[in-house]
């Protein structure tokens, strides 16, 4: 009798029993919410500054031409044939998307902390909104990367010449989207318990960096070695590898891609699932 | 016919485990777990600790048993102390946790407001923030796009709505997060009482929302420790004690039952010649609070006297002085009494000797009040009992709509000239 008479409720609220709880149709409706958040997050950090959304633009880029002048000219880890600023770029505009992902959404639930104990929505709307304003800042990264890139085929001797390997963008930013997105909820969740959490995440993505080819080509690490061992193991060098493969040509290995693809999507899984849990009681906790 | 039935709250259960509230650090988390293995308290706890079997190991029940069922239409109140269970109740029914057992039915749109302005970003301008806290609220974009001119109307500051709200004031702010929430137009309406902050005449506003909205057949849960406003407002009432349904009846007996038991409780302590504090000189007998209300209930309109049975077993010279020091729930000196300041000093007859202290009406604030006395001979403290007795102050009828706790310690009623 409770089966047939359920839908005469709007709202049930019962303890939670298992994993799998995600009303893709409140989501759904709560999709005015997800864009006003996204709209919150890129206009809310820019007020007040002069350069506004450049900042967005010029972060990666002079951290690109840093590394460029350091790793590139100096320790002449980056090959030949390519221009330097470009070699860089094509990793650090992935590699910053990462990073900031996870950084963010791990810290959603503790700063939403306040909204989240007056007001019910569905709490994953917030991480996602984090995401996909972080991914507009990766946009308009991924157009600068392609101005430089043009003003390279047009004035440089080493010019820019991309192939079909272009049409991999798509997969990979999918790809790259999901393994943040899972690693970053699986942190928050476990931030709401252990807040030590996000200073690890923020030291150790810095750390992260030299286990993944951002900063020299995978190439370069001796095969058989055990740091060509850890970065392997990352999923994000597949990305990163993968990203300079469409934009820049470079020769893959493609067992990478598989891999990361899966990574990115039991990661996904299962950071999913360990957030639904998580913020149930999430307002107990804080 | 039977109103239909739209909220349905069945063996609702609440468990907090102890050990796991304000937990922020891996530390405090391996301090615990040691802790425990020790058998000590937790030395994070939860703080609002309440004894009996409420309690038991780390496991703390805010709800217990909690049944009822609101027809569509009634407006409910939900009173009881502090800790008593009513905001974890009000957190179940909105949403923001989920309950340890049982389970809650509702039908129709549901609102709650815990807060108005929620999720209000100081950047953003007023305008903004219409669109963000409706969204967030979960009204739809179309909505808001509708009743935005009448929103902004209803706030009464057009003038400034393009205006980051950082620039507001606070009451600006409150003003703008309320119109919102007025326009929601929920089935169901779950409101705490911290809700209607601002002057009195947007109180009004306020509470003439309710009721309009309560008129129209909106079914809505108030929930407040201030039993005028409740009384204003609700046709029924629940009274929870201790995580559990104390009485559910009309409105007027519910709230009269309650003021009863909070009149009853500490404000009367009587000592035996064996435990009776003090010295061999002299002894506090007992203590007890006297209000001047036929009805014997505290408010903030009655005077209350404060009377102290004393056993002068040696002293025999007029150096006792008693002072009596009066503490709020937030433990602050509300102020300090001083007897000889008062009356100067007088010998002091050995045996029985009652002392009285009246204070008068329209002094103290609502809330709770905690007294000590301190007893001094020779300009020196003798003994002190502390939190001998505590009185639990009761709205008094008030002059207009405002509803409201009144910040303060105290609330005298000065004298105004113009």
């Amino acid at each position: 009798m409770d089966a047939e008479n359920r839908s005469d409720w709007d709202v049930v609220i019962e303890p939670s029993r298992g994993w799998w709880r995600i009303d893709l149709r409140e989501l759904w409706h709560y999709r005015d919410l997800l864009r006003l958040m996204v709209r919150r997050d890129l206009l809310a950090v820019y007020k007040q500054t002069i350069l506004g959304p450049l900042w967005q633009v010029l972060q990666p880029l002079l951290t690109a031409v840093v590394l460029a002048v350091v790793f590139g000219l100096l320790g002449r880890m980056a090959p030949t044939d390519q221009p330097p600023l470009l070699f860089y770029l094509a990793a650090v505009v992935p590699w910053t998307f990462f990073a900031n992902v996870i950084q963010r959404t791990s810290q959603t639930l503790v700063w939403n902390a306040a909204l989240m104990s007056k007001v019910y929505f569905p709490r994953l709307v917030a991480p996602v909104a984090t995401t996909l304003s972080t991914m507009v800042s990766f946009l308009l990264q991924l157009a600068t990367f392609f101005v430089i890139a043009l003003g390279y085929r047009v004035f440089s001797d080493l010019p820019w010449a991309p192939g079909i390997n272009l049409l991999a963008l798509p997969l990979l930013i999918l790809i790259m989207t999901a393994l943040a997105f899972g690693c970053g909820v699986l942190v928050a969740s476990l931030t709401t318990r252990f807040r030590d959490l996000g200073f690890l995440v923020g030291f150790g993505m810095q750390l992260l960096i030299y286990a993944s080819p951002v900063i020299f080509p995978l190439s370069l690490v001796p095969d058989g070695s055990l740091l060509r061992l850890v970065i392997e193991l990352n999923p994000m060098t597949g990305v990163i590898e993968g990203f300079r493969a469409a934009l820049l040509g470079t020769p893959i290995d493609l067992g990478l891609l598989p891999y990361s693809g899966m990574a990115a999507l039991v990661m996904l899984i299962i950071g999913t699932l360990v957030f639904q849990r998580a913020q149930r009681t999430f307002a107990d906790v804080v | 016919m039977a109103a239909r039935t739209v909220i349905e709250v069945s063996d609702v259960r609440k468990r907090y485990r102890l050990g796991v509230i304000d937990r922020s650090l891996v530390t405090d988390e391996l301090a615990a777990a040691f802790a425990r293995l020790r058998g000590k308290p937790d030395p994070r706890g939860d703080l609002h600790a309440v004894g009996g079997d409420q309690r038991a190991g780390d496991q703390f029940w805010a709800l217990r048993n909690v049944s009822f069922n609101v027809a569509q239409g009634e407006v409910l109140g939900l009173i009881g102390r502090n800790g008593a269970g009513k905001s974890t109740l009000l957190k179940l029914l909105s949403r923001i946790t989920l309950p340890t057992a049982g389970r809650i039915r509702m039908k129709g749109r549901v609102s709650s407001l815990l807060e108005v302005g929620t999720g209000f970003h100081p950047e953003l301008t007023g305008r903004e923030n219409i669109y963000l806290n409706g969204a967030i609220m979960g009204m739809r974009r179309a909505e808001i796009d509708g009743l935005l001119d009448e929103i902004i109307a209803f706030s009464g500051i057009e003038h400034h709505i393009d205006t980051p709200i950082k620039r507001y004031s606070s009451g600006m702010k409150v003003r703008l997060g309320f119109a919102v929430a007025a326009h929601l137009d929920p089935d169901i309406l779950v409101v705490d009482e911290v809700l209607a902050v601002g002057d009195a005449e947007f109180q009004r506003r306020c509470l003439g929302r309710m009721r309009s909205a309560a008129d129209s057949g909106r079914t809505i849960i108030f929930v407040s420790h201030n039993m005028f406003s409740v009384q204003s407002l609700c046709t029924r009432a629940i009274w929870l004690d201790k995580g559990e349904v104390r009485a559910d009846d009309s409105v007027v007996t519910v709230v009269r039952d309650y003021l009863n038991e909070c009149s009853a409780q500490t404000n009367e302590q009587v000592w035996t010649d064996a435990d009776a504090p003090g010295t061999d000189e002299v002894r506090l007998m007992a203590i007890r609070a006297v209000s001047a209300d036929p009805e014997g209930l505290f408010s903030t309109t009655t005077a209350i006297t404060i009377e102290l049975d004393l056993q002068n077993h040696a002293i025999t010279d007029s150096d006792l002085n008693i002072q009596l020091i009066v503490h709020t729930d937030a433990d602050i000196v509300a102020f300090i009494s001083d007897m000889t300041e008062s009356i100067g000093t007088a010998i002091w007859p050995l045996g029985a000797n009652i002392v009285r202290c009246t204070i008068p009406s329209d002094l103290l604030n609502d809330g709770g009040y905690r007294i000590s006395v301190l007893f001094q001979r020779k300009g020196n403290r003798h003994f002190l009992v502390q939190d001998a007795i505590s009185i639990d102050v009761q709205e008094g009828p008030r002059q207009g709509a405002w509803f409201q706790k009144w910040q303060g310690a105290l609330r005298p009623a000065l004298h105004w000239v113009r």
